[in-house]
C-alpha cells in the first residue's frame, strides 16, 4: 500500500504467522494506519456504506435462497411462505428488497461526488472504471433479482429488457433467446436469472477487493482535489474515519430501518403483488426507480436501436470520462463553470428519473384546450356550427361522443381536431437526454480548455489550517 | 416463434405508448381513516373478525385467499387467537378468542376451538394412502384455505371470462390497498359519463381501471348478519372486509411495526455515542 509499513508483530505468534502469511499486516497497512487525507467530509463515507450494503444484500440474500423456490409455479407463493411461515422472513424478505434500494441510493451520491471532486482524474482512473464494473454488475444483479418474486413486473420487466437485445443486429435474436433459455420469457429465464443473481454479487465482492487495491495505491481524493504532499496532510484511518464511517453508517441504517419496518412497499410496484401472466400485459411497465433514468433515455429515441444504444452509451460514456475531462483542476470546487454544469448534471439526471416513471404522451406542458368543431343541423333545419373544448384528447372525444348522442350521429358533422401546443414527457427526455451526453462529451472537453479555475491550495494542511484560523476568528 | 416475438415487441410498444390508457384511468379512492393507517396502528380485531365473515359467506365463493391457512386465523395478532385465561369471578379457566386484553396463555392455533369449527366448515381433497383415490374431508387448521374452483378456467368459465383475483395480498397488490378495497365494494350505482360505452355483462364501477367490472356488487344490506350484532351495512361490511384483507395480506404489520420503534430507538442510540465518540476522537485534528 501507500509509503513502508509501519505494521510491528504484537506477539510471538503475529511474528510466526507475519513471516507466513502478513495477513495481520495487510489488514494494519490498508485499514489502520493507512494514511488519510484530514479533509474528507461525509461524502466519503458512501464507500464504506456501499460496503455495508454489499454485506447485507449477500447474507440477507443467502438467507431467502434457502426458502425461495425458483420455479414459475412455485417462486411467487414461496415469497408469501417467506414473509408468512418463515420466523423473521418478512424481516429478512424486506430488509433485501429495500436494501437494494438503499445500495442505488448510495451508490448514486458515491458516484456524483467522485464526479464532482475529480476522483476519475488520474492517478485513479482504473479506480473509477472498476466502480462502473461494480455498477454495471449492481444493475444487472438488481434486475435479476426483482424478476424473482415473479410477479407481474417481474415477468414483462425480464421481457422488455432481453427483448431490447434483439434490437442488436446478426446477433441479437441469438442474444436474447440465449438470455431468456427459450423463444419467451419461462421457467428457464427464471432459473438462470436465480442462478446469477446468486454469482453476480460474488464478483461485486472481487472487484470491489480490487477497487479498494486501486485505491489504497494512490490514496484517497479529497474535497480539495490537491495530493497528499507531507503527513501533515493526514491522519491514519483508524480511529479517524473508522469512527467518522461508522457514525455516517449509523445515519444511513436509520433512513434503511425506517424502510424497512414503516415503508416495506413503498419501493416497489404493486404490480408486482399480482401473479406474473404472460397472456395479461400490466397497464405500464416501469422498472425499479434507480434505473428509471436510463429506461427514459432508451424510450427518448424513437428508433429501437437507437434506443438501446443510447442507454447503453450513458454507461458507456462513464469508462471513457477520465480522457473527457480535459481540465487539470480535480475539485470542481476551483471550477467556477463546470461546478454549474455539474449541478445541472444532477438536476438533469433526477428529471429523468421522472420522465421515465410517466406515461411518454404525456404532456409537460400545455398551451391550450384541445378544439373541435362540429356543424349540425337544427330542429327548424337549419345548418348551424358549433365547438367544443377540453383539457385532454381523451375528455375531447367523450365530449363529442356525449354531443353526437345529444344531436344525433347522423345530424351531426365532426371536423378534426385541434390539438394546443404541447411538450411531451418524450421530448423532454429527449432534451434532457442531450444535456446527459453534452455534459461529458462537450462540456467537460471544453470547460477544461476555456476555463479559468480559481485558486487551488498547495495543500491539504495549509488549506485546513486557514480555514480553522478563519472559523476561530470568526467565532 | 414470430407471432410469439411480434407479441412481445407488441407488449413493449404499448409500454411504449400507453396513451390510450388514459381515458380509463380510474378514479383517486377517498382515503378513510383506518385504525392501522398511521405509522404505530393497530388491526381493529374485532373489525377483522367481522371481516373474515364477510370473505367467508359472500367473497370466498369465488375469490381464493391461497397464501392463508385456518391456523393463520389463530396466530398471535390473527383476529381469532385464542387464550387460556382464569375467570375472576368464577375461578374457572376459559378460553377467550380475540385479542387479549389481560394475557393469559396462548393457545396454539392447532388446538383453537374458533380456527378448528372454521376450518371444519370446509371441504379439502386429499389422497387416500390405501386406494391412491382423491377423496373429501373436512379442512384442519394446519390446511391452505380451500379455493373455490379447481383452477383459473374452471373460475374463468364460471365467472363470464373474468377471473376473480386471489385476495391475499390484494391490499398490496392495488394502488390505494385498503382504501381501494371499501371504495370498489361501495363504489357501484352511479352511472356511467355521458360518452361512456355500455359493456354487457359488466357493472360500472368508478374505482375500477377501465370503469366496468366484471364482479356484480355483493354487498347488499343485510347480506351477513354479523355475529357480534353490528349493524349489516355495505358500509359497515366493505369497511370489515378491507380490514381483514389488509390483515389477511400483511399479518406481521402489528409486530413490525412493534419491533421498528426497538430498533429506530436503538439506532438512534448508538447514532448519537457515535457522533460523540466522533467529536472525541476528532477534538485535536484540525480538518
Amino acid at each position: 500500500m501507500s509509503g513502508p509499513s509501519t505494521y510491528v508483530p504484537g506477539s510471538a505468534f503475529e511474528r510466526w504467522l507475519d513471516q507466513r502469511l502478513p495477513i495481520m499486516r495487510l489488514a494494519h497497512d490498508s485499514f489502520l494506519a493507512f494514511p488519510t487525507p484530514r479533509n474528507l467530509n461525509y461524502w466519503y463515507t458512501f464507500g464504506g456504506i456501499l460496503s455495508f450494503a454489499l454485506v447485507v444484500q449477500i447474507v440477507t440474500g443467502i438467507v431467502l435462497a434457502m426458502h425461495y423456490v425458483p420455479s414459475i409455479s412455485g417462486a411467487f407463493a414461496s415469497v408469501q411462505r417467506i414473509e408468512r411461515d418463515v420466523p423473521f422472513g418478512w424481516l429478512v424478505q424486506n430488509i433485501h428488497s429495500v436494501g437494494a434500494s438503499m445500495f442505488f441510493l448510495a451508490v448514486y451520491i458515491h458516484m456524483l461526488r467522485g464526479l464532482y471532486y475529480g476522483s476519475y482524474k488520474a492517478p485513479r482512473e482504473i479506480l473509477w472504471i472498476l466502480g462502473v464494473v461494480i455498477y454495471l454488475l449492481m444493475m444487472a444483479t438488481a434486475f435479476m433479482g426483482y424478476v424473482l418474486p415473479w410477479g407481474q413486473m417481474s415477468f414483462w420487466g425480464a421481457t422488455v429488457i432481453t427483448n431490447l437485445f434483439s434490437a442488436i443486429p446478426v446477433v441479437g435474436d441469438p442474444i436474447k433467446l440465449w438470455l431468456l433459455g427459450g423463444f419467451a420469457t419461462d421457467n428457464a429465464t427464471l432459473n438462470r436469472f436465480f442462478s446469477l443473481h446468486y454469482l453476480l454479487p460474488f464478483m461485486i465482492f472481487g472487484v470491489v477487493v480490487l477497487h479498494i487495491w486501486a485505491l489504497h495505491v494512490p490514496g484517497n481524493n479529497n474535497p480539495l482535489g490537491v495530493d497528499v504532499k507531507s503527513p501533515a496532510d493526514t491522519v491514519p484511518f483508524h480511529p479517524y474515519y473508522t469512527v467518522k464511517d461508522a457514525f455516517a453508517m449509523a445515519v444511513f441504517v436509520l433512513l434503511f430501518a425506517a424502510f424497512v419496518f414503516y415503508a416495506p412497499d413503498s419501493l416497489g410496484h404493486p404490480d408486482n403483488l399480482i401473479p406474473a401472466n404472460p397472456l395479461v400485459t400490466p397497464a405500464e411497465i416501469v422498472p425499479e426507480w434507480y434505473l428509471l433514468p436510463f429506461y427514459a433515455i432508451l424510450r427518448a429515441i424513437p428508433d429501437k436501436l437507437g434506443g438501446v444504444l443510447a442507454m447503453f452509451g450513458s454507461i458507456g460514456v462513464l469508462f471513457i470520462l477520465p480522457w473527457l475531462d480535459t481540465s487539470k483542476v480535480r475539485s470542481m470546487r476551483f471550477r467556477p463553470l463546470a461546478r454549474w454544469g455539474f449541478v445541472l448534471f444532477v438536476g438533469v439526471c433526477l428529471a429523468l428519473g421522472w420522465c421515465g416513471g410517466q406515461l411518454p404522451d404525456k404532456a409537460v406542458y400545455q398551451s391550450g384546450r384541445y378544439v373541435q368543431t362540429f356543424e349540425y343541423r337544427t330542429a327548424a333545419g337549419a345548418i348551424a356550427t358549433g365547438a367544443i373544448s377540453a383539457r385532454t384528447s381523451a375528455e375531447l372525444e367523450r365530449r363529442a361522443h356525449a354531443e353526437e348522442a345529444r344531436i344525433g350521429a347522423a345530424m351531426i358533422t365532426m371536423h378534426a381536431s385541434v390539438a394546443p401546443f404541447q411538450i411531451k414527457v418524450v421530448q423532454l427526455s429527449q432534451m434532457l437526454t442531450l444535456y446527459y451526453f453534452g455534459f461529458f462529451l462537450l462540456l467537460l472537453p471544453i470547460l477544461g480548455l476555456i476555463e479559468r479555475p480559481g485558486r487551488v491550495p498547495d495543500t491539504i494542511a495549509k488549506a485546513v489550517l486557514k480555514d480553522a484560523a478563519t472559523a476561530e476568528r470568526s467565532a | 416463434m414470430r407471432r410469439g416475438m411480434l407479441l412481445i415487441l407488441a407488449a413493449f410498444c404499448c409500454s411504449l405508448a400507453a396513451p390510450a390508457l388514459a381515458a380509463s384511468e380510474a378514479r383517486h379512492p377517498h382515503p378513510q381513516a383506518w385504525s392501522f393507517a398511521k405509522p404505530l396502528g393497530t388491526f381493529d380485531q374485532a373489525s377483522v373478525q367481522r371481516g373474515y365473515q364477510v370473505y367467508e359467506e359472500v367473497c370466498s365463493a369465488c375469490h381464493s385467499l391461497s397464501a392463508l391457512s385456518y391456523r393463520n386465523l389463530g396466530d398471535k395478532g390473527g383476529p381469532f387467537a385464542a387464550y387460556r385465561a382464569k375467570n375472576h369471578e368464577t375461578g374457572a379457566e376459559e378460553v377467550r378468542i380475540g385479542p387479549s386484553a389481560h394475557g393469559g396463555k396462548f393457545i396454539s392455533p392447532n388446538d383453537n376451538p374458533a380456527v378448528k369449527a372454521i376450518a371444519a366448515k370446509f371441504d379439502v381433497s386429499e389422497i387416500d394412502g390405501t386406494t391412491g383415490d382423491i377423496v373429501q374431508r373436512p379442512a384442519r387448521p394446519a390446511d391452505r384455505f380451500a379455493s373455490p374452483f379447481v383452477n383459473e378456467a374452471a373460475a374463468r368459465a364460471a365467472n363470464g371470462g373474468a377471473y376473480p383475483p386471489d385476495l391475499s395480498v390484494i391490499t398490496r397488490a392495488r394502488h390505494g390497498g385498503a382504501d381501494y378495497i371499501y371504495a370498489l365494494l361501495t363504489g357501484y350505482g352511479e352511472a356511467p359519463p355521458p360518452g361512456v360505452e355500455e359493456v354487457p355483462g359488466k357493472h360500472y364501477n368508478p374505482y375500477f381501471r377501465g370503469g366496468w367490472v366484471a364482479m356484480a356488487p355483493q354487498l347488499t344490506p343485510d347480506r351477513v348478519s354479523f355475529t357480534d350484532g353490528s349493524p349489516s351495512t355495505p358500509d359497515q361490511m366493505a369497511r370489515d372486509v378491507a380490514s381483514f384483507l389488509e390483515w389477511a395480506g400483511d399479518p406481521k404489520a402489528e409486530l413490525r411495526k412493534k419491533m421498528g420503534v426497538a430498533v429506530l430507538g436503538y439506532l438512534l442510540a448508538l447514532t448519537l455515542l457515535l457522533f460523540f465518540a466522533y467529536r472525541q476522537i476528532w477534538r485535536g485534528e484540525k480538518h
